[in-house]
């Protein structure tokens, strides 16, 4: 018998019979679960890093996903997943530096075939990652990293900020500085080396030498990042006895320093300034003095606002995992529900929409937060301004409390539209004074 | 004359620590021919035993003086433990080979203990600053310095002295000072050479165990805090010389120093200047100041 010459036999009537009832029984169930949209989430899950930023993160991502799966997260949010597709998780550890992170990206983007990348807190990380979403053509949101050199030096298509740069940080830190310290004549810093220590230095620096011209910069220590020992750097800030010690310091580093400077009375004869200090407001809350000045990178953690996202997000964070969340676990609050804002925008209630589509509905967009409207005004559409909020701490009965709390509205410390960071700083603010 | 002061007390903080992490290093490659890359990784375990057992401690409402008592059990705990634990289980499968396969081999083990202390402690930082602020302060000039920076200093001081007794006054000493001249002849005259190895590398890794628990009071335990300890470590003891106790402390001094003197008077060059220093060492030194010229065996 040749091979394709035997033919067909003619179907039964019971064949036709079970034919059609397949038929009609595919055609009636209900549709499938359309299929998960893959984000990698790139945090640091190991390192110095893990504790008080990439494990919270990691832990916001987490709980929101569930979340939100489950069609648990109060209104405009209510809808399941994106547009009723259900988010996947992959995670990534952010830790081992920039060239590993960029072999982790290619992966995520080529192997992995993630949809979206939600990811890094390390500024060297996205100053790294950025031109290679623009070579992989992959929507990146970038969740917490400060550098506002990413959408001032290029204008990425790919790559969106849903948090507020670091200029944001400083310039607010300057007003606070001079509002509830009007005769600060000395000022120095400690920061660390690298990009994130460099631009917070160079930008606190500029907007305070803006609005008083002659104030005296004592020292400005740059040590490596993840040092450990600061007792020279104690010396040298303790020997020019500023008014204020600026720091970025953020994770291992800053509980070090603040563990080596308090019992030397450092943070007592000069005010301690943290931009990003509410990180360790959590663990170390007995070590910090009265008056420090601590900034949260936004109105995060015990600044967030008192909205109905914030009474979910605050307790169901917190009954999970023991601690409250603190200002990197916000931010990733923040690009997810960016995400979830531009996905369903630009489906506007049809089909799964295109990446172009989503790209198109990200840029400018305006959405609600745990932490208040954030709205994409900046880096042509790409990076994002919100409203920030600084206060000094007191302790209470054992329990530290923040006090003399300033609120610096998202216009009012984030650079407009088309403006250098570094400019805008010593145009604007000299102009205000 | 307050800013030279300042100086001068700060490097010897600094090049006190720096010794005690460097000596456990330079003895080891002395005697044994290991660079031990995992050296930090001992650094770390002995930071996080000594938070383990202080917060035991001190939660169990013990004398607080008592916690300084943890901080050397933790040391000795882990010295006895890992030391001999890693020499018989990995280390002494690899003598004789080739002194690059050894960076290797102790890389690994670094990669290895990293992850093993995550998976015990987790990756949330642990703090036991009693230690620190426990003695009170004293003033040199305009600036405050913690008593506890004398007990690091001190530390430093017994640890060399100790060494140098150790290896110099006792009959263990002289017969270790026999197998780092040569191995073969010391083992052939009957010294027992593998019980050598053994006694060397834990305590190799009590030297580094002992730095990290005096650490761990001034900082937060974290994952991670002994990658960059090898790093200094290995600029101390390639500027003193390889091998070479006195060298240790030498280029312990010098790094501390130079750091010290960059943080007060150019804060901007405080990143490389202990690498200048180290790169000026080699091109007129390639072996470090200690390391002299020997005879070549046939």
């Amino acid at each position: 018998m040749k091979l394709g010459s035997r033919s067909c036999p003619p179907p039964s009537p019971l064949g036709f019979a079970a034919l059609f009832i397949s038929t009609v029984v595919v055609a009636q169930a209900p549709p499938a679960t359309p299929p998960p949209f893959k984000v990698g989430v790139v945090t640091f899950l190991s390192g110095a890093a893990a504790g008080p930023f990439g494990v919270p993160a990691r832990n916001s991502a987490e709980v929101l996903v569930e979340s939100l799966n489950a069609g648990k997260v109060p209104a405009p949010y209510a809808k399941a997943g994106l547009g009723g597709r259900p988010i996947q998780i992959v995670l990534i550890d952010e830790a081992g530096g920039t060239t590993k992170q960029v072999s982790e990206y290619r992966d995520l983007v080529t192997r992995q075939n993630v949809d979206a990348v939600i990811g890094y807190i390390s500024s060297g990380d996205c100053l790294a990652i950025a031109p290679v979403v623009e070579e992989l053509k992959k929507l990146t949101i970038l969740f917490d990293c400060g550098t506002p050199r990413i959408f001032e030096d290029a204008s990425p298509k790919y790559l969106f900020r849903t948090a507020a740069h670091a200029a944001m940080d400083n310039v607010a830190a300057a007003l606070y500085v001079t509002e509830v310290k009007p005769n600060v004549k000395k000022i120095a810093g400690i920061n660390q080396n690298y990009a994130w220590g460099q631009d917070s230095w160079n930008d606190f620096e500029s907007a305070i030498k803006a609005l008083r011209p002659n104030i005296q910069v004592t020292t400005s220590q740059m040590p490596k990042l993840l040092a450990g020992q600061y007792g020279a750097e104690v010396s040298a800030l303790m020997a020019g006895s500023p008014d204020i010690i600026h720091s970025s310091f953020w994770g291992g580093d800053l509980d070090a320093f603040v563990l080596q400077a308090v019992p030397r009375g450092a943070l007592k004869k000069s005010t301690a300034l943290f931009t990003a200090g509410e990180t360790a407001t959590h663990k170390l809350a007995g070590q910090i003095p009265d008056g420090t000045i601590i900034g949260a990178r936004g109105p995060h953690g015990v600044y967030a606002p008192d909205n109905e996202l914030n009474r979910w997000f605050r307790p169901t964070y917190q009954d999970r995992y023991g601690l409250p969340p603190n200002y990197p676990a916000y931010h990733m609050a923040q690009a997810l529900l960016g995400l979830k804002s531009a996905y369903e925008k630009a489906q506007g209630g049809g089909p799964s929409p295109s990446q172009e589509q989503i790209l198109a509905a990200f840029e400018g967009i305006s959405f609600e937060t745990p932490s208040g409207p954030i709205r994409l005004a900046i880096g042509k559409g790409h990076q994002a301004i919100e409203p920030t909020v600084y206060a000094q701490t007191k302790t209470v009965g054992g329990k530290l409390t923040f006090v003399n709390r300033k609120e610096y509205p998202a216009e009012k410390v984030n650079p407009p539209e088309g403006a250098k960071s570094v400019d805008w700083i010593k145009s604007s603010l000299q102009a205000a004074k | 004359m307050a800013t030279l002061m300042a100086v001068a007390a700060d490097a010897v903080i600094y090049a006190s620590w720096l010794f005690i992490i460097a000596a456990g290093l330079t003895l080891v490659y002395g005697v044994m021919r290991i660079l031990n890359m995992a050296h930090g990784s001992l650094y770390a375990l002995g930071a996080y035993t000594a938070a383990s057992l202080v917060g035991a401690w001190l939660r169990g409402g013990h004398a607080p003086l008592g916690s300084y008592a943890m901080l050397l059990l933790a040391a000795l705990l882990v010295g006895i433990v890992a030391g001999p634990l890693i020499e018989r289980g990995l280390l002494r499968f690899t003598y004789g080979k080739d002194e690059i396969l050894l960076v290797l081999v102790t890389y690994a083990l670094f990669l290895i203990l990293e992850d093993a202390v995550k998976l015990v402690w987790g990756v949330e930082s642990y703090f036991v600053t009693e230690p620190y602020g426990l003695l009170g302060n004293v003033e040199l000039g305009p600036l405050s310095y913690p008593v506890y920076s004398g007990v690091l200093i001190g530390a430093a001081v017994v640890v060399g002295f100790a060494l140098r007794f150790g290896l110099y006054q006792t009959k263990f000493g002289k017969l270790l000072t026999a197998v780092i001249y040569d191995r073969e002849l010391a083992g052939t005259l009957g010294i027992d050479v593998r019980r050598m190895y053994l006694i060397t590398f834990a305590l190799g890794t009590t030297l580094a165990a002992l730095a990290g628990a005096l650490t761990a009071p001034t900082v937060s335990v974290v994952p991670g805090i002994g990658v960059e300890i090898i790093v200094l470590a290995f600029a101390v003891v390639v500027i003193g010389g390889l091998g070479s106790l006195p060298g240790a402390a030498l280029g312990a001094l010098i790094v501390g120093l130079v750091r010290s003197a960059a943080v007060h008077f150019l804060p901007q060059v405080e990143l490389f200047s202990i690498y200048v220093v180290m790169a000026l060492v080699l091109a007129f030194r390639p072996r470090g100041l200690f390391v002299f010229a020997e005879a070549r065996k046939i």
